[in-house]
């Protein structure tokens, strides 16, 4: 017995010191290697699925596709489970393979790596998600929280409630509460929230849930004894699902109650189904599987059987903003080649230019097959977000319903609060401005 | 044949009583220490550095710390992720809100705000023990889990609860490479390593250990458990803290209380258990177990070519790896540094075992 485990111990050491030194496997020369951090496994693992599958069908596509300008795409997918730890251990392994842009898909991940993104010259996409102040691309270079940020998403949610009451100056005196994940990522839109009650005059109450949310019953008798006006939903994977039971149980009514895009996903409503009526949140992207670009999807790579993920969740609301995330990524790579020599592999560097020079206009975007759904996205230098437009949906027991009309974040609230943070960044970590010759590079 | 102490004999009580007794032993440690300091900054690659020997010096140092307690001391802890947690924020208050402070400087001040935390926290241990004391160090982690978020002077109210440090360095050297930065830590876990294997050799250690096996008897034979069970949770948690400080400053760089949560506690308790209670070799061996297994196990699937979902993956490991902690824990309930003893003492007889 014993000599066995000695032999396991010597072999797993052996065999360990092996792998481990190896040189990593090469893909091919001309291919773009795209890092996929992903969870499918966790807490967060409803949600992190679909998004992971978006991800990698648009990869697949692409290459079905004749690939960027004819350049392949290589992949490989990395599990995080959404721990820090984890994930840059993951973002460390595949780095070594050139990855050109990653998406961290967790806030606190991105933390951790918007360190070191500058020193390994790896643009970081973080759509809808990470950093607030990571917007001012005069301090933080290689973040691209395109399309929105925790700010801009709630100065949306705010005009919506001001838009229900009929004018932001009837928010006067109303009740407010935000239930949020005790994370980064619940905490990022207080500072708006509070410039936001401060200017209209109502009320914020905080409640905070922790991580990762299963137990509310202390949150929720806080808002049947508050009875807020409005409550904000800023959670992710089961604490979602979580707190619209516990709103229904509570007797809350669903009309009053809104989240955030990362709240309105069909895994959040799934389980409490017709409950969960008129429950509204925003939609940073469009779903559904009515657009060019999804049934070209379903033809070309799950018809053939290269699904990565079953056939019914194409088009559901955390796989299409997974679709495109690595669109997005994809045409930074396009752009970059359009400036850097088509059809070579980008390094980060260059994909970095061409995703502060993205521009994806309308022309573009139904090039794409997004006609109508998308708004264009411009980014530059100084903005590395390139669009702030926003939808809200509303889950009327069965599927999201789309309502029409577009928010965006009112700039003059938002600018004022991503300088200031951008500047105290820059101030703690010693770093300057970019000056305009960097931009112009 | 190679490794017998046989012709070494000893002329002095120092010579008697030095960590190493046999000469083999010093070499097979001046070998492995030459190739960490010298051949692994030259050879090794950043990945390497920065996913796998810099995570397992650091968590290796934690469960040296957590070892002293649990394994020398007998008071099982579950509050590690919590002392971590004050040593990092401690150190961070103490870097941002003095002005040059030196690294080293705020390290072994964040070690010393986790030790009167630890020693707070260790108070109950004088009244309850087993597992009760377990169920009460939990508190610490609840603790501090709750301050850290809720309280925004820790973390110099940072709007997101992320704290972050940059341009660290040490005597005018930048700790910012990852052979720096494994250097470092290296260093680190040196110093520490060696000043708990003497404490444990020392009149202090024997007092936890006579603690530990049986604490009326100790106190009848004239040892103050008080003494001995607070000295115990203040070195614990000192060297627990700096390896929260190292974690969070040099590992991370930008963290939150998430990153020393419970599960932080159960990995370094299981580390120091499957390693080998009361054994310093026993923390290197846990936290190489718990912290590199799961990355090789991780890989195996994609250096073969076999085609598994990332999701599979990530649940075999999980399988694979609970089996391994399972089949040890039966080979050798006293831990993966009873084996290398026993190793040792075959290997004395090899090749005539008698």
């Amino acid at each position: 017995m014993k000599h066995k485990a000695f032999a396991l111990v010597a072999a797993l050491a052996a065999f360990g010191a092996g792998t481990l030194s190896a040189p990593v496997a090469a893909q091919q020369e001309n291919e773009q290697f795209f890092p996929l951090l992903v969870y499918r496994t966790g807490a967060y693992a409803p949600n992190g699925t679909p998004w992971a599958n978006g991800k990698q069908d648009y990869v697949k596509y692409v290459n079905a596709t004749g690939g960027i300008n004819g350049v392949k795409i290589a992949w490989e997918e990395c599990e995080t489970g959404y721990a820090t730890d984890k994930g840059v251990e993951c973002y460390e392994r595949l780095k070594g393979k050139k990855g050109a842009v990653i998406d961290p898909q967790a806030t606190g991940i991105t933390f951790a790596l918007t360190d070191k993104a500058p020193v390994d010259k790896i643009p970081l996409i973080t759509l809808g998600y990470g950093l607030a102040a990571s917007q001012d691309g005069g301090v933080f270079k290689w973040n691209f929280p395109l399309m929105g940020s925790y700010w801009t998403a709630a100065d949306a949610l705010i005009q919506h409630l001001g838009k229900k009451e009929g004018g932001l100056d009837k928010l006067k005196g109303k009740k407010i509460a935000l239930v949020y994940h005790d994370s980064p990522f619940g905490k990022e839109p207080i500072p708006l929230l509070q410039k936001r009650a401060q200017m209209h005059g109502f009320e914020l109450v905080l409640l905070p849930v922790t991580a990762p949310g299963v137990e509310q019953k202390a949150t929720w008798l806080q808002v049947r004894q508050q009875r807020p006006d409005y409550t904000l939903l800023w959670g992710w994977g089961v604490m979602n699902s979580t707190a619209l039971k516990e709103a229904v149980a509570t007797g809350y009514p669903r009309e009053k109650l809104l989240g955030v895009w990362w709240s309105g996903s069909e895994p959040d409503v799934k389980d409490v189904g017709a409950n969960a009526k008129g429950y509204s949140a925003l939609a940073l992207n469009p779903h559904g599987t009515d657009s060019v670009l999804v049934k070209d999807i379903l033809k070309k790579v799950h018809d053939g059987g290269n699904g990565s993920g079953p056939r019914e969740e194409v088009g559901s609301v955390l796989y299409m903003r997974g679709l495109l995330i690595q669109m997005l990524a994809v045409e930074a790579v396009r752009t970059a080649q359009a400036k850097f020599g088509k059809g070579k592999v980008m390094t980060g560097e260059q994909v970095r230019w061409g995703l502060e020079n993205l521009n994806v206009d309308e022309k573009r975007i139904g090039e794409l097959g997004l006609a109508g759904l998308i708004r264009p996205i411009k980014t530059s230098c100084t903005d590395h977000m390139g669009s702030t437009s926003v939808r809200i949906h509303s889950w009327d027991g069965t599927t999201w319903k789309m309502q029409p009309d577009w928010y965006e974040a009112d700039k003059s609230v938002i600018d004022p609060l991503v300088k200031e943070a951008a500047d105290k960044y820059a101030t703690d970590k010693q770093l300057k401005r970019r000056d305009a010759s960097d931009c112009a590079a | 044949m190679l490794y017998r102490e046989n012709g070494q004999f000893k002329t002095s009580y120092v010579a008697d009583q030095q960590i190493f007794p046999i000469a083999q032993d010093r070499i097979a440690i001046g070998l492995l220490l030459l190739v960490a300091f010298v051949v692994m900054p030259l050879a090794g690659s950043e990945y390497l550095f920065r996913a796998v020997l810099i995570p397992f010096l650091i968590l290796a140092l934690a469960a040296l710390g957590l070892n002293i307690l649990v394994g020398y001391c007998g008071q099982i802890s579950l509050g590690t992720g919590a002392f971590m947690a004050v040593g990092a924020y401690g150190a961070y208050n103490f870097l941002v809100r003095i002005d040059g402070m030196p690294l080293i400087g705020a390290m072994l001040l964040g070690g010393l705000s986790a030790t009167v935390v630890g020693v707070l926290f260790g108070v109950p241990s004088l009244r309850i023990k087993g597992l009760y004391l377990a169920v009460a160090t939990l508190a610490a982690q609840f603790f501090t889990d709750w301050a850290f978020l809720r309280v925004g002077w820790f973390t110099n109210n940072s709007t997101s609860g992320s704290v972050s440090v940059a341009g660290l360095n040490v005597f005018g050297l930048p700790i910012e490479s990852p052979v720096a930065k494994y250097l470092f830590c290296l260093s680190v876990v040196c110093v520490f390593a060696l000043a708990a294997k003497n404490l444990t050799r020392s009149a202090t250690g024997r007092q936890w250990m006579a603690i530990r096996d049986m604490d009326v008897a100790a106190a009848v034979i004239g040892i103050r458990p008080v003494y001995a069970k607070l000295t115990a949770f203040a070195v614990s948690s000192f060297i627990v803290g700096v390896a929260g400080v190292l974690w969070a400053f040099v590992h991370l760089g930008a963290w939150e209380p998430a990153a020393f949560s419970i599960d932080r506690s159960f990995q370094l308790l299981f580390m120091v258990i499957i390693g080998g209670l009361g054994s310093i070799m026993g923390a290197f061996f846990g936290a190489a177990f718990i912290v590199i297994l799961p990355i090789i196990l991780d890989q195996v699937p994609h250096w073969f070519g076999i085609p598994l979902s990332t999701a599979t993956t990530s649940h075999l490991v999980h399988m694979i790896f609970g089996a391994l902690i399972v089949f040890f824990l039966i080979a050798e309930p006293h831990g993966l540094a009873k084996l290398w003893s026993i190793g040792k003492q075959k290997l004395r007889l090899w090749p005539f075992p008698h």
